[in-house]
């Protein structure tokens, strides 16, 4: 990889220019497996970056999933002072810690700026019952068991499965898979009953006919009014709220640089993850995977971490999946 | 017959000057991240993804793919000469071809690697040209339990059918099983023996292990031994390359056969691993001398290698209709797929026609291609092993090391490929096979956690494995691959009584 970064500089050549710059390839550290919402991201802004001519550096994607993202983490934590290494965050960063007791503090790491929200939606197959209520009453009424997919344990999927159990009386055998997108094919191949998968994890199969979205787990509808499938767009989607079942769960996607950079190397990253959300690219992937563009940073960033991280920590607690 | 048409124009689509000299540079680019041990396909094609950016989705997609078809290539290489297997799927290509390059026949293993390779992919591209729609369904039967069940196809097929003793292919399987366990359990969410070390986080590498295992352990003995390589120059020559060819159809059931394989494990999602070791086993279970394999046996590379590459082929198709990678590589082309804004998935066939007939025309020609540039450098590659040992065993040592860290960038697999190198000396010392060991590396984490689902989809019901034709016909198979040893013993003694019955009928009729 060290090898590779070393090509891509020669070819793209190092000219110094005022103001603080990487002078090195900048990585964007994904806590994902390749082919998932983080890397695609990833890969986004990269080619964001490049086509724009953003940076002169070049930039390149490290996968660092293991472990369920850990690794990841971990990377980041002891990168300290390194300024070039940027990690997109998801709601990783708040339960990790809790449920696998991962010695990792998102304080310690410098936050650039949330990019993103996404969103979850309740979806079943398309064979399936076809509104909330019927779905509802059919998990209630199964001998065997009913079963939700979802990836990883103990994290955003599996919290949203046990508050839909809390708030419909319903009980659901929860399916931990390796990643979204398998959770997708396992339920258009009738392996699962449903998923809560965010709307990109599902998009293709949905528009294949092969699933069904009940309702999206937000208070107000997805703001995209375009035709995804030839009948329905993401707006047509009623809210779960709408449907009687008040569950919201949005998750962040946002950067962080590893802890101990100078002020100058965060603003860089500010204005730099700043002109991403301005561009082409940025904008059409947003309605594309049905994301919630949102920009912040500075101190309204810190107080949306310090909240969500609390929302998210009474959920676990709640849920009894944070390790003793 | 619209699926020939599109493939024509596919064709089409590709032939310009400026599509075949990108797959010329892809192959070649391929062939060489191949040969460095560890680096590899995946990392190969994630280092050269970024270069395809500026380029039109077509154009990028080819050099790309024929990236991977090079690294496919290069893989056997290296396999071959050091015994370092450059992917998962060269690992069974080590057993017969090490050996043969050792009595010098370096070329000749080459010549039959290249061109089963060629063949497996050829027969697994002719399968997604025409069967794509239908397999995609096939591909959604698999839920967990049909998962499951083809890994413990996998395993009891290692024991049952492993010329081995058994209980050391077992101790060998346990203790691969174990060391699987290290890192993030998905199922539940915990961690496993990390022992609060944040290096073992990410659990043990496979590539990492089995750079380790093989090349560096092999070092070891080679200078135990004595201080050269023990291939001889090899004659090489057109020559070598049409007798290999000429024998060809001697082996024609062995390569359908593997062909057969890796087509139906590729084509299930995460099976194509699996594929070149059932190939190897089953060659040698129906050959007529099984003792002769693992000695430099033509046919356990032809095995192997056939069904590494129609399942390394036919991976693909799982990845373009449903969005799963069947391997690293593949799922790194899939995040290329994304950049471009194609999104794998059933309509990729119906929306991007252009790019998927495209695709798939450029398997063919990069494999024509592939074949004819590797098989001119197979002299080059060969008279590697005319270098003194002195000379190259550093610069293995150096390029296996580089090949571990750049996995994850991390020094401490470097460390650990050491030991790993220490543990297959010993291993090979007191005759404990590795095979076992790095089937069970790669495959215990995705059995485990199958089998988990299974329980929890069912309720913690055995019967889920034979819930249905599918799952249970694979299960059973299992089963009885695990005691062949045994029904074939009681068979044949069943044969037996029943002549020596016949052969009493006649006595006493006479």
């Amino acid at each position: 990889m060290k090898a590779a970064m070393a090509l891509a500089a020669a070819l793209c050549g190092t000219p110094a220019v005022a103001g603080w710059e990487p002078a090195k390839p900048v990585e964007i550290v994904v806590a994902a497996g390749a082919g998932g919402a983080s890397d695609q991201m990833a890969r986004m802004m990269q080619a964001a970056i490049q086509k724009n001519n953003l940076m002169k550096q070049p930039i390149v994607v490290s996968l660092k999933g293991g472990a369920s993202g850990a690794e990841a983490l971990m990377y980041m934590k002891s990168s300290e002072g390194d300024p070039n290494k940027v990690l997109i965050a998801y709601s990783l960063i708040y339960m990790l810690p809790l449920s696998a007791k991962i010695p990792f503090n998102w304080r310690e790491l410098t936050p650039v700026s949330v990019v993103a929200l996404d969103q979850f939606v309740l979806w079943d197959n398309s064979a399936g019952p076809k509104t909330v209520k019927e779905f509802v009453a059919a998990a209630k009424a199964a001998s065997a068991p009913f079963k939700m997919g979802g990836t990883g344990s103990k994290r955003e999927d599996h919290v949203l499965t046990v508050f839909l159990e809390q708030k419909t009386g319903a009980k659901f055998s929860y399916l931990p898979y390796k990643s979204g997108g398998e959770a997708a094919t396992q339920l258009v191949g009738n392996h699962t009953e449903a998923n809560v998968n965010n709307p990109s994890e599902n998009l293709e199969v949905w528009r294949a006919g092969q699933v069904r979205p009940l309702c999206v787990f937000d208070k107000e509808r997805i703001a995209y009014t375009s035709k995804v499938t030839e009948t329905q767009s993401w707006a047509d989607i009623p809210t779960c709220k709408e449907e009687g079942v008040d569950v919201q769960y949005l998750m962040l996607r946002a950067m962080f640089l590893p802890g101990k950079v100078t002020a100058e190397q965060q603003a860089f990253y500010v204005d730099l993850f700043h002109k991403v959300t301005q561009t082409a690219e940025y904008k059409e992937y947003m309605e594309k995977q049905a994301l919630k563009p949102i920009f912040l940073t500075g101190k309204d960033m810190v107080q949306f971490l310090e909240e969500d991280d609390a929302q998210n920590k009474s959920l676990m607690t709640e849920a009894g999946f944070v390790a003793k | 017959m619209e699926a020939f048409g599109l493939l024509l124009h596919g064709f089409v689509v590709l032939l310009t000057w400026k599509t075949v000299l990108l797959m010329m540079v892809g192959l070649v680019l391929g062939i060489f991240v191949g040969v460095l041990p560890g680096l590899g396909g995946p990392n190969g094609v994630a280092i050269l993804l970024p270069l395809t950016f500026t380029m039109d989705p077509t154009s990028a997609i080819v050099m790309l793919s024929c990236i991977y078809w090079g690294a496919l290539f290069g893989g056997a290489i290296t396999s071959i000469l050091f015994n370092i297997p450059g992917e998962a799927w060269s690992v069974a290509t080590t057993f017969d071809g090490y050996p043969m390059a050792q009595q010098g026949r370096a070329a000749e293993a080459l010549t039959a690697a290249f061109t089963s390779s060629f063949i497996g992919s050829l027969v697994a591209v002719l399968l997604i040209t025409f069967l794509a729609p239908m397999i995609s369904s096939f591909a959604l039967k698999f839920g967990p339990p049909e998962f499951f069940a083809v890994y413990l196809l996998t395993f009891c097929s290692f024991v049952g059918l492993g010329r081995e003793a058994k209980h050391k292919t077992v101790i060998s399987m346990s203790l691969g099983l174990l060391l699987a366990g290290i890192g993030m359990d998905t199922v539940s969410g915990n961690l496993r023996m990390t022992f609060g070390s944040p290096e073992l986080l990410r659990g043990i590498n496979f590539l990492v292990a089995v750079i380790g295992l093989f090349g560096i352990s092999e070092i070891l003995l080679t200078m135990e031994e004595r201080l050269a390589l023990r291939g001889h120059a090899a004659s090489i020559s057109l020559r070598v390359v049409l007798g290999v060819w000429k024998d060809l159809p001697k082996y024609w059931v062995t390569l359908l056969r593997s062909s057969f394989i890796g087509c139906w494990l590729g084509i299930t999602p995460g099976g194509a691993i699996a594929a070149s070791f059932m190939g190897y086993n089953l060659a040698k279970r129906f050959a007529k001398d099984p003792e002769s394999f693992g000695k430099g046996r033509i046919e356990g590379v032809f095995a192997p290698e056939t069904a590494a590459h129609a399942s390394g082929t036919s991976a693909l198709l799982p990845m373009l209709a449903l969005g799963i990678p069947g391997s690293g590589t593949a799922a790194i082309l899939l995040g290329g797929l994304m950049v471009w804004g194609l999104n794998p998935g059933p309509l990729l066939f119906v929306e991007h026609k252009d790019f998927v007939w495209g695709l798939i025309a450029s398997m063919y020609l990069g494999n024509v291609v592939g074949l004819v540039l590797v098989l001119t450098t197979v002299p080059i590659f060969a008279s590697i092993l005319r270098v003194p040992f002195a000379a190259v065993a550093p610069m293995i040592v150096v390029s296996c090391a580089i090949g571990a860290y750049a996995i994850q960038n991390a020094m401490f697999d470097i460390w650990l490929m050491l030991g790993f190198g220490i543990v297959g000396y010993v291993f090979k010392k007191i005759g404990i096979p590795l095979a076992p060991f790095t089937l069970a590396l790669v495959l215990g984490n995705r059995a485990e956690d199958a089998f988990r689902l299974s329980m929890i989809g069912s309720g913690g019901d055995l019967k889920v494995f034979w819930s249905n034709g599918l799952v249970g016909s694979i299960t059973t198979l299992a089963i009885v691959l695990l005691f062949w040893p045994v029904i074939d013993g009681l068979l044949r003694r069943f044969g037996q009584t029943q002549r020596a019955r016949t052969g009493l009928q006649q006595r006493l009729d006479q």
